[in-house]
């Protein structure tokens, strides 16, 4: 296994290797293979239904495939999925749950907790985690008194409170305020430094201009580790030829704004 | 006050506060999980238990806790395993259990005049022995909150992330299930199978308006609790009443109050805004 203080960007932190999965018959994934460097960003993207939640509940271990393995740094799965952490699409807890920011993010030390109590070295982790979102101002705020935008920084947070070598992202920007996206990917931009990122997104122009890599998923990954969607990527995953995307590196289409003019 | 100088009126008393302990704690974790309807289900399910004691002439106390503990540890796999129906199933468990005990009890010998307290509570024929098996069960919850604290607020605030964190999710919702078998096999003496939800559910969910911590929210549900009892029992004195509704009235007519007194204050720093906007 690689010293993990001293990885480089030729070091694989995960593989997943001839992935398939299954719901009730319906193939979701089919024979996904894919290598992550330590350091990538990669957004993979793909229609809704085309398995990407999917793809990240087998990397988390939630889900058994029906065929495949998945390493990460080396170890299987089971072993390795401690350094792997999730931001979910949608914060599936209750608004109303007696709970503060500070909590919820020192919870993201709770798979490394010994004892009863979190130690002061948990305590200082996710004190770090909160200042690398820039939500430690907020620390005492009851969690369903957050706008959206700083609702996902705080599980950001918490994600990483859990010191991991990879951070999963699943449509993270689903509930966020589109005038603070960009921030919001600014953060991640940082934590790219010494964090490898995958995130999901269906929005390819979200995506893209913050992204290192680009995958295309559906049922299949095509994955070239460029950041040049071919249009045989697109065609694939999509099923149809996409215009949107002509040079490469797409732009967000804005509206003209007639009233704002003068 | 003379009242308190009787014997029975102490152990009342001390039922009451044992009963507040584990309402308020357990109870906190009812309400912020949602989970009402199956711990409804498990309290009905004691009263089986309760027949099945006076059938066998043991303490019914103990056939309850055996009932309640299985039909927990049941209705926990049968919610984690088939999520569709699984409230069905809980109602069928919960119905089942109640027309056994009925069962039970009419196949018994003899009269059996003391049926009614375990349906309504009677806090004021408590015995010893089953005081003593309050405190331990008390003991027995506390501990277990005390050790698995963190898991279990993980687990209910966030049931995937604490799958993903590497928490036997599966067990903690188990154990949260017989630690709420405990409480309700505790309360059934205060208040009785029929209103047991009542006291489960009232001092929580009022602590719940006043605080944003979990840790307050057990802590204010205890006090309530113990208010509830005490206040309950010396109104039932006072006026003659059944203690076990009593008690129930009393914090039902307290969270009302406390919910109109929080939506007024409110709605009134939001008139103010408005005002000022104007």
């Amino acid at each position: 296994m690689p010293n993990v203080d001293a990885l480089t960007e030729t070091d694989k932190v995960m593989e997943i290797s001839g992935l398939s999965v299954s719901f009730n018959g319906t193939q979701v994934l089919d024979k996904i293979d894919l290598t992550v460097y330590h350091r990538d960003f990669i957004g993979i993207i793909g229609p809704n239904g085309g398995g990407k939640s999917t793809l990240l509940r087998a990397i988390l271990g939630l889900i058994t495939p029906d065929r495949g393995s998945i390493s990460i740094m080396g170890r299987p799965q089971k072993q390795g999925r401690h350094m792997v952490s999730y931001v979910p699409q949608y914060a599936s807890f209750d608004r109303d749950f007696p709970i503060s920011v500070w909590e919820v993010v020192l919870m993201g030390r709770i798979g490394q907790k010994k004892g009863l109590r979190f130690s002061p070295q948990d305590k200082e982790l996710a004190l770090q985690a909160l200042e690398r979102v820039e939500m430690d101002g907020l620390k005492e705020r009851q969690i369903g008194r957050l706008s959206g935008g700083e609702r996902q920084r705080v599980m950001v947070a918490r994600a990483l409170a859990a010191k991991p070598q990879i951070l999963l992202l699943d449509e993270p920007t689903a509930s966020v305020d589109s005038r603070f996206e960009a921030g919001f990917y600014d953060i991640l931009k940082e934590l790219n430094q010494d964090i490898t990122i995958i995130l999901v997104s269906h929005d390819i122009s979200a995506v893209s201009a913050y992204v290192k890599t680009i995958a295309c998923l559906n049922q299949q990954l095509y994955y070239q580790h460029a950041k040049e969607l071919t249009e045989e990527m697109i065609e694939h995953a999509y099923h149809c030829p996409v215009h949107l995307i002509a040079h490469g590196i797409p732009h967000r289409v804005l509206e003209p704004h007639d009233g704002v003019v003068g | 006050m003379e009242i308190f100088t009787y014997e029975f009126m102490r152990h009342a008393l001390l039922a009451g506060f044992l009963a507040s302990i584990s309402c308020g704690i357990i109870g906190s974790y009812v309400v912020i999980k949602r989970i009402v309807f199956i711990s409804g289900g498990i309290a009905h399910t004691a009263y089986g238990g309760i027949g099945l004691g006076y059938f066998l002439g043991i303490n019914p106390m103990l056939g309850a806790l055996g009932f309640t503990v299985l039909s927990a540890i049941g209705m926990g796999i049968v919610s984690d395993r088939s999520a569709q129906r699984s409230d069905t199933i809980i109602g069928v468990m919960w119905a089942a259990g109640m027309a056994l005990g009925i069962v039970f009890v009419s196949l018994s010998p003899g009269y059996t005049t003391d049926l009614m307290s375990y349906l309504f509570g009677n806090i004021l024929v408590v015995p010893v022995m089953d005081i003593w098996l309050m405190l331990a069960l008390n003991l027995i919850i506390v501990i277990t909150v005390i050790a698995l604290y963190e898991e279990l607020k993980t687990t209910s605030f966030d049931e995937e992330f604490a799958r993903t964190a590497g928490l036997n999710t599966r067990l903690l919702n188990l154990v949260l299930l017989v630690l709420i078998a405990l409480t309700i096999i505790v309360l059934i003496r205060a208040v009785g199978i029929i209103l047991v939800i009542a006291l489960l559910t009232i001092p929580a969910a009022t602590a719940g308006r006043l605080t944003s911590s979990l840790k307050y929210m057990m802590i204010i549900a205890i006090i309530l609790g113990m208010l509830f009892t005490s206040g309950g029992l010396l109104l039932s004195y006072v006026f003659d009443l059944p203690s076990g509704a009593t008690i129930i009235l009393l914090a039902g007519i307290v969270f009302v109050l406390v919910s109109i007194f929080l939506s007024i204050k409110e709605k009134r720093p939001a008139m103010m805004e408005k005002d000022i906007g104007s």
